[in-house]
């Protein structure tokens, strides 16, 4: 049996007073990859975004219940640590742009002041290119601003900054809507390598995607975790109607 | 299995839940104690920028308050303002001060409205478009003391050969060479209001004109300068609050005289320029008093005006964004 | 009939378009004017005798603005300390808050601090310095020049922070970088080329003003650094000598002019070219 890392217990999150997440329950397993899908607006992006306490920062947000990364409730940490902890890539490809790439991995430590020695950093900086697969086509280039790489390869820097941190988990917002199909097929090799190491939550609308990366999958619709279990199971004979219909493509 | 779809069960269970007791998150992001002295921070200037304003308000009534004690309302309607014997009437300068500025609006006018039409119909790209662009920064950009200077030592000897000719004295200083320089400075603000809301007109509407058969000038006349009319009236009242205010090229031409003005021709004062001129020579408390409230009333008017343009405006982008 | 109305209304078409034409072109002669005769007065004057020596009374050779630019110089960089930090910051302010009532007042704050006529400027730096310390000061000259400054630096500050995306702030929170952190070194160096340019523009508005100066730093015919003692700038000198009466000292005032316009120029290409080199694409 896999060892859970993450609990999400009893979980409701709102904007205002419009409830976005409703008594969710669920646990993470370790070093395994968990997608977490459901149709455009059910609350699936939300919940991430709780885990990592990114949610709170709309005004208005509120949530209720908890959420645990190894027995600690990490709405009683500091915001500032729970996100060092744990990493998120974005949709769409966000590096700094006025940084360089070797300034953008390491931006994790950078911004919060953290003084590390040169050595350090430049095995950071290469440790975490390679762990994103990226480190053979920027070696040479790694002073220069990351504007001229490709979308694929913004969005492996993006994942190689999260990575620096060393976070225990890492949250995948969506990372290859805004890609073609190569660079979509390159992340998804990589996220196949890195769930080694690193336990992997990733929100995705493409069913397809989820079937084939993911160990685990949780199903969330009008902000109730309708279905989860283990992705082969759920693929083939999902036990919620719901679930049927989504695979199903009766609603999108 | 019921045949009601499962969904409208959920959907009916998010609806009906009422008001939980919920915990916001025991620590968010703004009480990390740098960020609440930050935040901190950031509320003190903007509070700061209030503040500014406020002082400027009551700095300029305390120190008015002589003056407004002594003459109360007659001060806008006495026209003599003698520092001797202490009789101050600012009525002069008001005159001066509307007289200089609608004439300059006036003259001005059409010389905006046809940069505006240019650079905003006829020539949208291109090095005509990009001169005249760069033309119209340039006359933003020359400050008003040259203005002046040029004002004093070209323009006044023009006027004043004009002046002859009309048979009319010719002092070449005058509230109409002020209003020519003022015209001259302010064209670059309503020309570039003016264009930008012309750019705004959606090209549907004017691509419908044109194909039931209208001329160019038509599709202007009756489709662009009404939709763009409030812009353009905004641009005017930006203009307006810049000639009002403006000082120091009016200082140079207007003639310094504190008398009622008779004609254009006239040499005269306005509220900025007898300011400039007596402020700092002003010795009595009275008259320095009189000085801050001529100042007041111009920085009540200007704010108006002002007010009501950017008012505008911003009504405008309001509807714009919603088609 | 149905021809000859449409030849008047083309020829109202041609005509109309020709009328457009010219009275644009006319608003560049002026402009021309001005250059030519700024250009063709001023050119015989300058040279570096007269950059570097003081004014020099009436009938004596010689005489320069070397005081003037230092002058213009010390008024510059003093507005600056007083109204980019609170300029700054305000911008910084309005673009996080979007809404609220304190946001909007300060918005119409700004927007009316913007329409202050500069003489009054100058009455309230008057009431405020010269009052207080009991002389004119280059410091009060710099109070009413750093009033002037703000708005349009709180302005540019706030539309370049708005047009940074919300992306960049939230890649560099997910690292758990603090909110303070997050603003000065991620989101205020993407901004940076704005700024600067807002900051240009309000230097190339200010150094060209007189009448806020004219009773508060009022003019000197020394070489002064001491703020706290009236200081000459070059549109001070321009006034003065331009609105005397001796030929000599126009001479002066047309190379003054030259050398200031010259600046603001400079400075407002600068601002472009700040713009065109600098800005950060997203």
């Amino acid at each position: 049996m896999e060892s859970t890392i993450l609990t999400i217990e009893d979980f409701s999150a709102y904007f205002g007073t419009n409830q976005v997440l409703n008594n969710v329950n669920l646990s993470v397993a370790q070093k395994k990859v968990t997608a977490i899908m459901g149709p455009s607006g059910c609350g699936k992006t939300t919940l991430i975004r709780c885990i990592n306490r990114m949610h709170e920062l709309v005004p208005a947000a509120q949530v209720s219940g908890r959420i645990l990364l190894h027995d600690k409730n990490l709405y009683s940490m500091n915001p500032i640590i729970v996100r060092r902890k744990i990493g998120m890539v974005f949709q769409k490809p966000n590096p700094f742009p006025t940084m360089s790439i070797y300034d953008n991995v390491i931006a994790g430590y950078k911004l919060n002041g953290i003084r590390i020695g040169k050595r350090e950093k430049d095995e950071i900086v290469e440790e975490s290119l390679k762990r994103a697969a990226l480190w053979g086509e920027v070696k040479d280039n790694l002073h220069r601003k990351g504007t001229f790489l490709s979308g694929g390869q913004q969005q492996r820097l993006c994942i190689a900054r999260a990575l620096a941190m060393h976070p225990e988990i890492l949250l995948l917002d969506e990372p290859t809507s805004a890609l073609d199909p190569k660079a979509t097929a390159h992340i998804e090799e990589l996220i196949a390598e890195l769930k080694k190491q690193v336990t992997i939550i990733i929100v995705t609308h493409n069913i397809a995607q989820a079937a084939r990366i993911s160990d685990f999958t949780a199903f969330i619709y009008l902000g109730e975790l309708v279905e989860y279990g283990t992705s082969e199971k759920m693929f083939t004979v999902p036990k919620d109607k719901r679930t049927e219909e989504y695979l199903t493509g009766k609603f999108g | 299995m019921t045949n009601q779809t499962s969904l409208t069960k959920s959907e009916n269970t998010l609806r009906s839940q009422p008001t939980v007791e919920t915990e916001s998150p025991s620590s968010t992001d703004y009480a990390y104690p740098p960020d609440k002295i930050f935040f901190g921070l950031l509320n003190c200037s903007a509070l700061c920028t209030i503040a500014l304003l406020i002082a400027i308000f009551i700095t300029l009534i305390v120190h008015s308050l002589p003056s407004i004690k002594a003459f109360g309302i007659t001060f806008l309607l006495t026209k003599t303002w003698d520092p001797v014997f202490g009789v101050f009437g600012a009525l002069p300068f008001l005159i001066g001060t509307l007289l200089t500025s609608f004439l300059a609006l006036a003259i001005s006018l059409p010389f905006s409205l046809s940069i505006a039409i240019f650079l905003g119909e006829y020539f949208r790209e291109g090095t005509a478009s990009s001169l005249l662009k760069s033309a119209v920064e340039l006359l933003a950009g020359i400050p008003s003391v040259i203005y002046g200077f040029w004002g004093l030592f070209v323009l006044v000897p023009l006027i004043r050969i004009v002046e002859m000719k009309l048979g009319v004295a010719p002092y070449g200083i005058g509230i109409l060479t002020s209003a020519v320089v003022l015209a001259i400075m302010i064209i670059p603000y309503s020309a570039s209001l003016g264009t930008e809301v012309i750019q705004l007109v959606p090209s549907d509407l004017k691509e419908a004109a044109f194909s039931l058969g209208a001329t160019r000038f038509e599709v202007i006349g009756k489709i662009i300068l009404p939709f763009a009319r409030s812009g353009i009236v905004a641009g005017i009242l930006l203009s307006l609050g810049r000639a009002l205010g403006e000082t120091m090229a009016v200082t140079m031409v207007i003639g310094n005289s504190n008398f009622l003005p008779t004609n254009i021709f006239s040499p005269a004062n306005t509220m900025a320029s007898v300011i400039a001129n007596e402020f700092a020579e002003a010795t009595e408390t009275i008259y320095v008093s009189s000085l801050v409230e001529v100042g007041l009333l111009l920085f009540i008017v200007t704010m108006l005006v002002n007010l009501i343009g950017k008012y505008i405006i911003n009504r405008m982008s309001v509807r714009v964004h919603h088609e | 009939m149905s021809n000859y109305t449409l030849s008047l209304r083309i020829i109202k078409d041609r005509g109309f378009k020709t009328l457009v034409i010219l009275f644009s072109f006319i608003t560049i002669v002026p402009l021309l004017f001005i250059l030519f005769h700024i250009i063709k007065n001023g050119i015989g004057v300058i040279n570096w005798q007269f950059l570097t020596s003081l004014p020099k009374p009436v009938g004596e050779v010689g005489g320069g603005i070397a005081n003037a630019i230092v002058g213009t110089f010390i008024l510059i960089v003093m507005s600056c300390m007083l109204s980019i930090p609170l300029g700054v910051s305000a911008g910084i302010y309005l673009s996080e808050r979007r809404e609220g009532w304190l946001a909007s007042l300060v918005r119409l704050s700004v927007d009316i601090l913007q329409g202050i006529p500069s003489i009054v400027m100058g009455i309230l730096a008057y009431a405020w310095v010269v009052l207080s310390l009991g002389t004119f000061s280059a410091f009060s000259g710099s109070v009413a020049l750093g009033i002037m400054m703000l708005p349009i630096i709180v302005r540019s500050t706030e539309e370049t922070l708005k047009l940074i995306p919300e992306m960049l702030k939230e890649a560099s929170l997910s690292l758990g970088v603090p909110y303070y952190r997050t603003v000065l070194r991620v989101i205020l160096p993407a901004g940076a080329s704005g700024i600067v340019t807002g900051i240009l523009l309000s230097v190339a508005r200010v150094a060209g003003e007189t009448a806020p100066l004219l009773f508060t730093a009022f003019g000197s015919p020394f070489m002064d650094v001491n703020i706290f003692k009236p200081v000459n700038s070059l549109p001070l000198v321009i006034f003065n000598y331009a609105t005397s009466p001796y030929p000599s000292w126009h001479q002066l005032a047309w190379g003054a002019s030259l050398v200031l316009v010259g600046m603001v120029l400079t400075l407002n290409f600068s601002a472009k070219l700040v713009t065109k080199r600098w800005k950060v694409q997203f």
